[in-house]
C-alpha cells in the first residue's frame, strides 16, 4: 500500500506541505498569529514558553521547537523572535536548518512590530510561493509515522475507540511504519505490563523510570495519583482495578514491542513503536507528537474533543454514538461497539488504516476543515520565574 | 438485537466479557471469543460497562482482559458471576479494588 506524499531533504516524508510561522517565546505569539493569517499556506506554532524559565527548561524548550521545525509536514519553517528571548535562538535555526529546509528569521525589537510584521509577509510569502510548485509522490506506507492520543474519554474509550486505534498501529507496524504513544500518566499501573514488552531491560527500566519520576513530582506537590485510583466513578462505571483502566487507556497503543522511551521534545528515530514521555493534556502531549516527527495522529475520545494542531492532521475516532451523531463537525470515524469485538477489530483497523491513508494523501479531517487546534502548548518541568 | 452484541471480549486471552448494555440475571448470551463461540449464562444482573465471567477462576487466579491481568480474584468465581471489586483485588497492592461490596 501507498501514499502520496511530500519528500524532504532529511529523507522523511511529509503529509502536509506547510510553511511553519514558529514563535519562539510567547512575546511573539501575536506576529506569528498576524502572519499566519494573511499568507495562506502558512501553519502556526503558538506556545507559552521561551523565556523566565530555569537554564534547563530553556535548553529543552529550544530542543523541542527545533524538532517542531523539523515536523515533516513542514516544508520551510519562518521563526518569529522577541530578540531578548532566555531560548537560544541561533541554536533553534541552525537546529531547524540541519535538516535541509529553509529557516528565515524575523525579530520584533530590531524596528517593532509592524515594521517585523512588514518583513515577516514578504518572507512568509516568498517562502509558501517555493512551495507551491511542490507535487506529491507516492511513497510505500512504511514511512507513516503515526501518533496516538486519547481525549475526553468515556466508558466507550476503553471498549471500543482505544482498542480499535491500538489494532491500527499493529498494522502500521506489521507495515513497517512507526507508531507513537505517551501520556505518561495513563502508564501508572499498568508500567509493569508495558515494561514487559520492552525489547529490552533499558527500555524496560525507562518505562519504569518516567513514571517514576512523574510520581514524584506529583508527591512532591502534595498529589497523590494511586491512592484514589480507579476513582469512586470508575468503579461505578465498571473499573475494578487501576490495572484495567490503565490498559483501557494504553490499549490505543496496540500490543508490539517497545523499541525505545523518549524525552520530551525529541525526534523519534527508526521503525516500530516507541514511547515519548509526557503529560496527557491535549496541547502539550500534541506538541510532543509534532516533535517526535509524527505526521498523522489517532485520537479517541469518548464525550468529544475538538483539538486538531495547526500542521499536523487529526482523526478523531469515537466508540459513542452519540457524541458521533452530536459532534458530526468534529469526529472523522464512527467505532460501532455492538459490532466490535475481537474479530471486528481487525476489519475496523483495516477502515481506519485505510482513513489514514487517505489523509496522508491530502484528504481533509475534521479538525483541519473547522480550523480547530491553534493553540497547543510546550511542557517544561522547572517554575517559571 | 442479535445476541452477541450485548457484551464485548476484548482479547481472545480473555475470560472476562464486559456488558454493552444493563443485562438481566439468567440471561444467556453467545459470545465470540477469538475463534469460538460460546454461550454464558448470567449468574446476576451486570450493569452496562461492567464485567462478567467466561471462566471457572480460582481463588487466587488471574482475571484477564485486554489480554492481560487487570487482577486476582479474591473468590473463586464461576461462569457467568459478576465480576467486580467483590472478587477482584489489584495484584498491585495499595487499596485498589480490595473487598468492596457492590
Amino acid at each position: 500500500m501507498s501514499f502520496l506524499g511530500f519528500r524532504r531533504s532529511d529523507g522523511s516524508v511529509g503529509v502536509r506541505n506547510y510553511i511553519g510561522i514558529i514563535s519562539t517565546v510567547s512575546c511573539a505569539n501575536d506576529l506569528s498569529w498576524w502572519i499566519h493569517n494573511q499568507i495562506k499556506g502558512t501553519a502556526p506554532f503558538l506556545h507559552q514558553a521561551g523565556c523566565s524559565q530555569m537554564k534547563v527548561d530553556l535548553n529543552d524548550t529550544a530542543r523541542t521547537l527545533i524538532s517542531v521545525g523539523k515536523n515533516p509536514n513542514l516544508a520551510g519553517v519562518l521563526l518569529v523572535s522577541l530578540g531578548c528571548e532566555g531560548v537560544p535562538v541561533d541554536l533553534v535555526e541552525e537546529g531547524i536548518a540541519k535538516s535541509g529546509k529553509p529557516v528565515k528569521r524575523v525579530v520584533i525589537q530590531r524596528a517593532g512590530a509592524t515594521s517585523a510584521l512588514k518583513e515577516g509577509l514578504e518572507l512568509a510569502n516568498e517562502m509558501v510561493a517555493e512551495t507551491v510548485m511542490a507535487t506529491r509522490e507516492e511513497f510505500d506506507d512504511s514511512y507513516l509515522v503515526i501518533g496516538v492520543k486519547c481525549g475526553a474519554s468515556d466508558t466507550t474509550s476503553g471498549l471500543a475507540a482505544n482498542p480499535a486505534i491500538g489494532a491500527t498501529c499493529d498494522l502500521v507496524i506489521d507495515r513497517g511504519g512507526t507508531c507513537v504513544f505517551g501520556e505518561t500518566t495513563e502508564f501508572m499501573g499498568a508500567e509493569h505490563i508495558l515494561a514487559r514488552r520492552a525489547i529490552s531491560p533499558e527500555v524496560a527500566h525507562r518505562i519504569f523510570e518516567i513514571v517514576d519520576r512523574l510520581e514524584k513530582r506529583v508527591i512532591a506537590r502534595g498529589g497523590d495519583m494511586r491512592g484514589g485510583q480507579p476513582t469512586a466513578g470508575n468503579i461505578a462505571g465498571g473499573l475494578t482495578t487501576i490495572e484495567e483502566k490503565s490498559l483501557g487507556a494504553i490499549s490505543k497503543g496496540g500490543t508490539k514491542p517497545i523499541r525505545k522511551v523518549y524525552e520530551y521534545g525529541d525526534r523519534v528515530e527508526g521503525r516500530g513503536l516507541f514511547i515519548v514521555d509526557s503529560p496527557g493534556r491535549e496541547p502539550e502531549f500534541l506538541t510532543a507528537l509534532a516533535a517526535a516527527g509524527v505526521q498523522i495522529v489517532l485520537f479517541s475520545t469518548g464525550l468529544g474533543a475538538p483539538q486538531g494542531f495547526p500542521f499536523m492532521p487529526v482523526i478523531k475516532v469515537t466508540g459513542n454514538p452519540i457524541t458521533f451523531t452530536r459532534l458530526q463537525e468534529h469526529i472523522d470515524i464512527f467505532v460501532d461497539l455492538a459490532r466490535s469485538g475481537v474479530s471486528n477489530l481487525q476489519s475496523t483497523a483495516q477502515t481506519i488504516y485505510q482513513e489514514v491513508l487517505e489523509v496522508a494523501s491530502g484528504r481533509r479531517t475534521k479538525a483541519e476543515i473547522l480550523g480547530y487546534g491553534n493553540f497547543p502548548g510546550l511542557n517544561t518541568l522547572g517554575p517559571v520565574i | 438485537m442479535d445476541e452477541e452484541q450485548r457484551a464485548i471480549v476484548l482479547h481472545a486471552r480473555d475470560n472476562v466479557a464486559t456488558a454493552l448494555m444493563g443485562l438481566e440475571e439468567g440471561s444467556t448470551l453467545s459470545l465470540k471469543v477469538g475463534d469460538r463461540v460460546m454461550a454464558v449464562t448470567l449468574t446476576r444482573a451486570v450493569p452496562f460497562g461492567h464485567k462478567f465471567s467466561l471462566a471457572e477462576i480460582e481463588r487466587g487466579g488471574q482475571v484477564i482482559k485486554y489480554g492481560d491481568v487487570i487482577g486476582i480474584a479474591t473468590n473463586a468465581i464461576h461462569p457467568g458471576d459478576y465480576v467486580h471489586i467483590h472478587n477482584v483485588a489489584s495484584s498491585r497492592g495499595g487499596g485498589q479494588g480490595t473487598g468492596g461490596e457492590v
